[in-house]
């Protein structure tokens, strides 16, 4: 059975980086594809890796991380300073990041209107791929 | 007495950075991309050597690997650097794929130990970089989220990107995708197995970094 764990940005807003990632990292760890409002800190992602090489042993492989994140290149000078203040004020909710164990998610894959989870089916034991799609959030 | 100050702060910084001639170079990259390889093609080309093994299994650099005082020319300009050379960063490590080139269980374990240990300390050396070249495998998608995030943490610490497009000498290469996801960035297609466009890359490398 797979499972996805929505977290709302409000449940790690108040969080300091290291308590973000580690909130994050557990749920992967327990087997579950963790799906976030919103996204990280660039720093925050690469900490996450970091964080993620640390705790790989013989049951723990890693992790999948993407981030979608909706393309405001259309959008006029005041909606972009109005998404940037809204950032500043109120945490990146734009987006979404998808953090899946290695062991579950093969890979995901994406392009600017979709992303694509290839999931390891690990319970009948053929190792077959099976495919799920969602639509790019924006 | 404003004035005087910001002239004295100009002055100051341009005699800093004219003094650090040695800057650090780093070479950033998922695994398999060919850093080793560009590292391999630019100490041959100024220095005569070799810098690091290459080999097809992911993880072959799993140290930082660092090459001091490389000296590049082109027409009157000339840069120096520390060239350092980064383990492959990756979100997952499985010993059980260096099975599949014919390891032993045990060797397999040790080199992905050491493989994450690779990942930690490149990313820890993101803080010493003056300037990256970012090397990507031109064949595989550039979307990935490791390049992404390498490329966001430099924007980040507002530190000079060329990205590179390795193994255009490939077929399934597609530089064009390269280029098209990252608009931002000055990006150049090389092949540094063959040498392919290698000064082009050379320029570019003045115009990011010189």
């Amino acid at each position: 059975m797979l499972t996805l764990q929505f977290i709302p940005y409000g449940e790690i807003e108040s969080l300091s980086s290291v308590g973000r990632i580690r909130k994050l990292l557990n749920i992967a760890k327990e087997n579950k594809i963790v799906l976030l409002e919103g996204r990280l800190r660039k720093e925050e992602e690469g900490e996450l890796i970091k964080a993620t090489m640390e705790e790989i042993n013989k049951d723990f492989k890693g992790i999948e991380l993407s981030v979608i994140y909706p393309e405001n290149k259309k959008a006029d000078v005041f909606k972009k300073m109005k998404i940037g203040l809204i950032n500043v004020l109120l945490g990146d909710r734009q987006g979404l990041t998808i953090i899946g164990p290695a062991s579950v998610v093969r890979e995901i894959k994406k392009d600017p209107d979709k992303i694509q989870l290839f999931t390891e089916d690990n319970n009948n034991g053929n190792g077959t791929k099976r495919k799920r799609r969602r639509k790019n959030p924006s | 007495m404003v004035t005087i100050f910001e002239k004295f702060i100009k002055k100051f910084l341009k005699n800093l950075f004219k003094k650090k001639k040695h800057i650090k170079l780093g070479l950033y990259g998922p695994p398999n991309a060919g850093k080793t390889t560009l590292a391999n093609k630019l100490c041959e080309d100024w220095l005569g050597e070799d810098m690091g093994k290459v080999t097809n299994m992911p993880h072959e650099t799993r140290e930082i690997q660092i090459k001091e005082q490389v000296h590049i020319k082109s027409g009157n300009k000339e840069i120096s650097f520390n060239l350092v050379d980064t383990p492959g960063i990756a979100t997952k490590i499985d010993y059980e794929e260096f099975l599949k080139f014919g390891m032993s269980e045990k060797k397999a374990k040790e080199r992905a130990k050491e493989a994450t240990k690779g990942v930690i300390d490149a990313i820890k050396w993101l803080d010493n970089m003056d300037a990256v070249v970012v090397v990507l495998d031109a064949t595989k998608d550039p979307y990935s989220q490791v390049n992404i995030t390498i490329i966001g943490n430099l924007q980040a610490r507002n530190i000079p990107v060329l990205i590179v497009g390795n193994k255009i000498d490939l077929k399934k290469s597609k530089m064009k995708k390269v280029e098209a996801a990252f608009p931002q960035y000055h990006v150049v297609g090389i092949s540094a197995k063959n040498g392919n466009n290698i000064d082009e890359f050379y320029e570019s490398l003045f115009k990011v970094v010189g």
